[in-house]
Formats: structure tokens, sequence, C-alpha cells
């Protein structure tokens, strides 16, 4: 009889796998009670680490194109695929979801990231402007990323909610730093490996296993954190997030799993250019 | 030969100045449940202009009922069309009336009949004629094919540019379908009492807009009252992070313009002449009362001496004085309290070691008044290159590489606006996308229009005003 070789869940910070500088853990149960596995319970050192790495990823995938985003992000989907099955089955056992309740979830995700990947080189045509301002001036308005934002990801449906958080912030140019929803981490993780195998370059996606209660006041604390997408909070700890964020006035956007530009937006900033029309 | 001009004063007869002002709230002029009043003083001469009344907390809610009423029965059921056309007599009459408000705006604020003339009243009309012809067609302003109102709108304005700022905020909530509670600054109330005046000639419905003066405090009250369902704010980050604190817990939506620490960026290859007026233009302008201003020169090395030679020549000719006189360029600062921080924060620069340089002029006896001033030896630590100061004053800072410029630039909390002065074009794309500012004047600057959004980045404030972007901060609606 063959023993199983098991798996070490890690944190996933700047393109490695570290475990928890803090040597924490926490132990994860599945659906029907049962031990799952020792995730790394994240630190604020940790968080701090995080934020070093997205903030040197934020400006070479700013500077990406955004067609060759939109490749990267399609590459994604495509690795996404690939993990199908270990989605699956890590869904099951941690929502304790029928087979084809999970599987259908594992389908919506990848969708749902392709639907986004396309956006990368639309959003500046849609939502960008030439304005018609009176005198002698070229005018014209384009949605600019606006850096680093934690996604704080839903509850709900483990891989499905991270998609709905990381890709709208990925596909606006921005980096994402992760905080996986501390019940459900193994689609997080798992997602990291897709990440990590991927074209995307490493700290675009950092994702911390823990406590969002532990969390959420250290991110929304952090002065080189630009924006929050809460969604994942309950409503006492998000507002808490609010509160904490005005130091720095981040952005702090919380959705219901509405799949809409309005996400790739609220992490976005307008930028107007002038200049005069002469010769 | 003497080349003096004479005194060219504007007429003030065409205004008159009520002795005191009520509150205006649903379509008249109210006397306040309990308000004391306060001196409104002209800032060139210290003379006591009128008497504004402080809004108390009863006042405060009459407005919000007012308000809430005349949403719920008048303004949310009126076609888009015929709300527009009440903006469009609005614009119409602030045109008529210009000259009018051109005099009382100099008188209030101190700023020159120039620009009040030719700035702040054109601009305030074409903002409501612009946002008029928005009103009938929200569904194409990116917010979904059914946008809606949120109902009540507190507004609060700063004391730089009143009337202007009044239509920045007014004329898209009313396009919109909200209603309005608004207060403008202590210090200058009397143009938005003014604009009440113009509310009624338009026949604008009782209570879709609401004037109540005060100071802060009164501010407040209309921040934290449960019946205002927006909030807008220009002024102080210091102030907007506070109102961005008291709306934590509740669902008001709220939009901020907010300070800013300006770069305007030299390159070696500007074109000189039209530089030194852009710098002029970007820091003088207003008395350097303006959020997005130019206040941190940054001059690549090898051209900064003969660009501050030519500055110094240019500021030569800066008339200080009287802001009614059509010659004036720098009129007189708004406030005591705004002289006081001025020098405060121009006396660090010394202390800091920083070198002071002012044209030599006779500034008058009365009133509140700053020369035109800039720094040199400036380093990024000093707290004149980092605090706003709010008026004329120039931090000068070299650079020697492009790159060393943008992170120089971006190296502040503020992200309002930048400036550059090249005469390569590829140059001015690089340096705009670098730089972390909502709003970019490349070969100009400051310069402002209705369709044009503007707000900004990072600690500068949360969503923009102007174009369809402005517009859309006063809808809900999904995507």
């Amino acid at each position: 009889m063959r023993i199983d070789v098991k798996k070490t869940y890690k944190l996933f910070i700047g393109g490695e796998f570290p475990r928890s500088e803090s040597g924490r853990s926490y132990e994860v149960y599945d659906a029907k009670g049962n031990f799952l596995a020792n995730p790394a319970l994240a630190s604020r050192k940790d968080l701090r680490d995080a934020v070093v790495s997205s903030r040197g990823a934020a400006e070479k995938w700013e500077k990406t194109s955004a067609f060759n985003r939109s490749q990267i992000l399609y590459r994604v989907a495509e690795v996404m695929q690939g993990r199908a099955e270990q989605f699956v089955s890590e869904i099951i056992a941690q929502e304790g979801l029928t087979k084809s309740q999970a599987k259908k979830q594992v389908e919506k995700a990848i969708d749902l990231w392709v639907w986004y990947s396309g956006w990368c080189d639309k959003i500046a045509t849609i939502y960008g402007a030439t304005n018609p301002v009176s005198g002698s001036f070229y005018n014209f308005t384009i949605p600019e990323p606006l850096g680093v934002v934690g996604v704080f990801a839903g509850g709900g449906d483990s891989l499905l909610d991270l998609v709905h958080g990381i890709a709208p912030v990925l596909a606006g140019g921005n980096v994402a730093i992760t905080l996986a929803n501390q019940n459900f981490p193994l689609s997080a993780i798992t997602l990291s490996e897709v990440f990590a195998t991927s074209d995307l370059p490493a700290g675009v996606v950092n994702v911390l296993t823990g406590k969002h209660s532990e969390l959420a006041s250290w991110v929304a604390s952090h002065m080189d954190i630009d924006g929050i997408d809460g969604s994942g909070l309950d409503s006492q700890v998000y507002e808490s997030v609010r509160l904490a964020g005005t130091d720095n006035l981040k952005r702090i956007k919380k959705f219901s799993s509405t799949q809409s530009p309005e996400r790739i937006l609220a992490f976005m900033e307008s930028k107007t250019v002038w200049h005069p029309i002469g010769i | 030969m003497n080349f003096e001009y004479s005194p060219a004063p504007e007429s003030i007869a065409i205004v008159d100045i009520k002795p005191e002002y009520n509150l205006f709230i649903g379509g008249k002029f109210v006397s306040s449940k309990g308000g004391k009043r306060f001196e409104s003083i002209n800032p060139a001469n210290e003379e006591v202009l009128s008497h504004i009344t402080q809004g108390t907390s009863a006042d405060v809610d009459r407005a919000v009922k007012a308000a809430t009423e005349a949403y719920k029965k008048i303004w949310s059921k009126m076609s888009g069309a015929e709300r527009g056309k009440y903006l469009f007599r609005i614009a119409r009459i602030l045109q008529e009336r210009a000259r009018e408000f051109a005099v009382l705006e100099s008188m209030d604020n101190g700023k020159p009949i120039r620009e009040t003339r030719d700035t702040d009243i054109p601009l305030a009309a074409a903002h409501f004629f612009y946002h008029a012809g928005w009103a009938d067609k929200l569904e194409y302003a990116g917010v979904g094919d059914k946008p809606k109102p949120h109902g009540v709108v507190g507004q609060i304005i700063p004391w730089n540019f009143p009337l202007l700022m009044l239509a920045w905020k007014v004329a898209p909530a009313l396009a919109t379908g909200n209603t309005v509670v608004l207060k403008p600054a202590e210090t200058t109330s009397l143009t938005a009492l003014l604009f009440a005046e113009v509310c009624q000639q338009a026949e604008l419905p009782s209570g879709v807009v609401n004037i109540v003066t005060g100071d802060g405090k009164t501010g407040e009250l209309i921040v934290n009252h449960p019946g205002v369902n927006k909030i807008a704010f220009t002024g102080s980050t210091e102030v907007g992070k506070l109102i961005a604190r008291s709306v934590v817990g509740t669902k008001k939506a709220l939009t901020l313009e907010l300070g800013g620490k300006g770069a305007n960026i030299i390159f070696e290859d500007a074109p000189i002449d039209e530089t030194v007026e852009g710098v002029i233009n970007g820091i003088y302008f207003n008395q350097g009362h303006v959020c997005c201003a130019g206040s941190r020169l940054l001059v690549q090395e090898n051209i900064k001496e003969e660009l501050l030679e030519k500055l110094k020549r240019r500021m030569s000719m800066i008339r200080v004085g009287d802001p009614l006189d059509k010659n004036t360029d720098l009129g007189a600062i708004n406030s005591r309290a705004q002289l006081t921080k001025i020098r405060e924060l121009a006396d660090s620069g010394e202390a800091e070691g920083a070198q002071r340089w002012s044209p030599e002029c006779s500034l008058p006896n009365k009133g509140f008044w700053f020369p035109p001033t800039f720094f040199t030896s400036v380093s990024q630590a000093h707290r004149i290159a980092r605090e706003e100061i709010f008026g004329p004053v120039l931090s000068v800072i070299t650079f020697r590489t492009p790159s060393e410029a943008i992170e120089k630039a971006n190296n502040t909390p503020y992200g309002l606006s930048a400036g550059i002065w090249t005469d390569k074009g590829s140059r001015i794309l690089w340096t705009a996308q670098r730089l972390k500012a909502g709003v970019v004047w490349a070969n100009t600057f400051n310069k402002f229009d209705p369709a044009s959004p503007f707000g900004g980045y990072k600690e500068s404030g949360w969503g923009r005003e102007g174009g369809r972007h402005g517009l859309a901060a006063y809808l809900r609606g999904e995507h």
C-alpha cells in the first residue's frame, strides 16, 4: 500500500511559497468536520512583505501593454482549466458541494476570468474620453490603475468569489494582495499555483491565508495599499476597515457577486491631460 | 518717462450688498432659528461688507426637510428635459448679471476683477449650460440605462472660487435630479446668497436649492444629518479625512476635492518665455489660493539660472493691489487666518535653510497682502516642499534626468495636478503617463472647463467633477 504525499499549504508572496514568518498556522476542517489542512496563519510582517513585493510588481504590471496583460490573464484561464479537477475536489471537500455543483462553479470561475481578461484593452476605450473644451486645447481622460489593492475574497463560492475579486483588479492594471477566505483557503492556494505557473509576473498577485479579523485592520491601516475590495468582510469589520482606511484615503468598495466593469473601474483613477493646439 | 498705469477701478455701483443676510431655505430668505450673525469683510481693506447668519442645527434640519420635500414632490418627478430648462435659465441669468457677480466676488474674496470677470463668472455660467444639456441624456452617462439620483446632496464649498465652486457642485447635482443643501465658506458667502436670488428669478421650484451659511460647525451639521444621501466637499485634505470618517457606518455617498502640491516640471528644451508665463499662471493665479496650483517648480538643473532670471523679471511686473483695479494681477489674501498660515510656512522655509525672493512691491496698508514669492535651495524634506501653502509662494527644486523629475513630482501624498513644459511630444506623453496626478497640463497650466473631469489621485480626493466622469458621481446605477 502506498502512502499519499500530502501538501503543505503555504503563502504566495513574490512568486514564491513561503511559510508565515511567524511560524503560525491554523486548522481547517472539511464540510463534514474532518481535518483538512494546516494553512499558514499570515502575520502583520507577512502582509508588509507582501506589500513590498506588490509595490515592486505594480510598476511593471501597469506598464505592461493592455494587450499583453490581456494575453497573460487569458493564459491564467488556460492553466486553471488544466487544474479543473483539483479545484473541483477541493471545493467538494471545503464546501460540501456535489461533484456537478463544484464542477459548475469551476467552469463559471474560468469563464469569468476569461471575461475580465478581455477587458484589459477595452476599459480605456469605453470609460476614457476626449473632452471638447472651449479654447484651443486637446483634452483627453484615461482611466489608470491605483496600484496595490487588497482583496478580501467572499465566502460563498470559494473559487468563484476569488475570481470576482482578483480578476477585475488585474484587468485594470492593478496588483492584488489576496486575503483568502479563512474557511476555504485551499482554492486560493491552488489558484496561487496557477498564477505561479502562468506568465503572471511575480508579485502581481500575492496570497495570504489567515484570519480576516486580524488581517483586515493591518490591511486597512497600511499606508502603501491604495484600495480595498472588502466584499468578503462582514459588515462590522468592513466599516472598521473603511474607518482605518481614511488615513490615506484608500478607495474601499464592497460588491455583491456582480460581473461588471464597475468592479474594474472601482480601483482606477481618471487622469485628464490638456495640451494646446497650435503651429 | 513714466510708464506707470493710472488707477482703473471697476465701479461698485452695480452691487447692492444688504447689511445682513438670512438663510435661503425652501425658496425664501428666512431668519435663523437661534443663529447669530458674523461679519463678512472685504479682505482688501478690512471693511465690513455685511453680516452673515451662522446656520444652526434647526436651520440645517429645516433645509434638509425642504430639500427632501422638493426632491420627492417635484424634482425627482420632473422630466430631465424640463429640469434642464431651469439650468439653462440659471446659466442665462448668470451671464446677464455677470458684471454684478464679478464685482461682488472681487469685493468678498479679494481676487482681481480681471479674474472674476474673465474666469470665475463665465466658467460658472458655462457649468450650468454644460450640465443643462446632460439632464435629459443621463442614460448615456456610463452608469447603466436606469441611472437614479441620490436624493438630497449636502455640498460644502471653499472660499477660493466661491461662485465657481458652487456651480461645479450645484449644476451636476440638479441636472441629475438631486436637490441641494449648500454651505458656502464663511468668508465668502455673498455670491452664493446672490445666486439664491438667481434661483428665485429662474423660478426654480422651492427647496431644490437651499443655502445655509455658517462656519465649519454648520458644515459638520450638514455632513452628519441623516436626511442627506450624498456629500460633496471641496477643501483641505485634513477636513476631507474627517468627513470620510464621519460617513463610515452610513450609506452616504461621498466625493472629495482636496489639497495638492502640484509639480510644474520644466525640461531643458521648454520654450522659455511661454514657460515663464505658465509658471506665473501656475502659482500666482488667484493669489495661489488654488488646490491645483503649480506650487513646486521642478526645473532641469542646466536651465535653472536662465529660468529664474526671467522669472524674476516677470515677477517684478506683477501688479499687486486693489482687486477692483482692472490692471491688478495679484489681489488680497482671503483672510487674516490664511495670511498668518502663509507667513508661518514662508518663515519655516527660511528657518529650514531655503532662500526667499520677492520683487520689490509696495503693499497696501490695510487688508491682507503677501507679495509674490519664490524659494530656492529647497530640499524635498522642507515643509514648503511638502505642505500646501495656498498662497503666492513657489518652491524651486531642480532635477537632472526625466526619471528624477518623475520621482520628485510623485514624492507627495497629494496627486491633484502637474505641469509639463517641453518641446518634445513624446516626452510630454511619457511624463504624463508616469505622473500620479488627476489633471496634467502640458505646455499650459490652470485651465478649467465644464467638459473636463477634474479631481485627484491619492490624498487629493475621491471622484471627479466635470465631464461625464463628474456627472456620474451624482448618479446611482449599475454599469
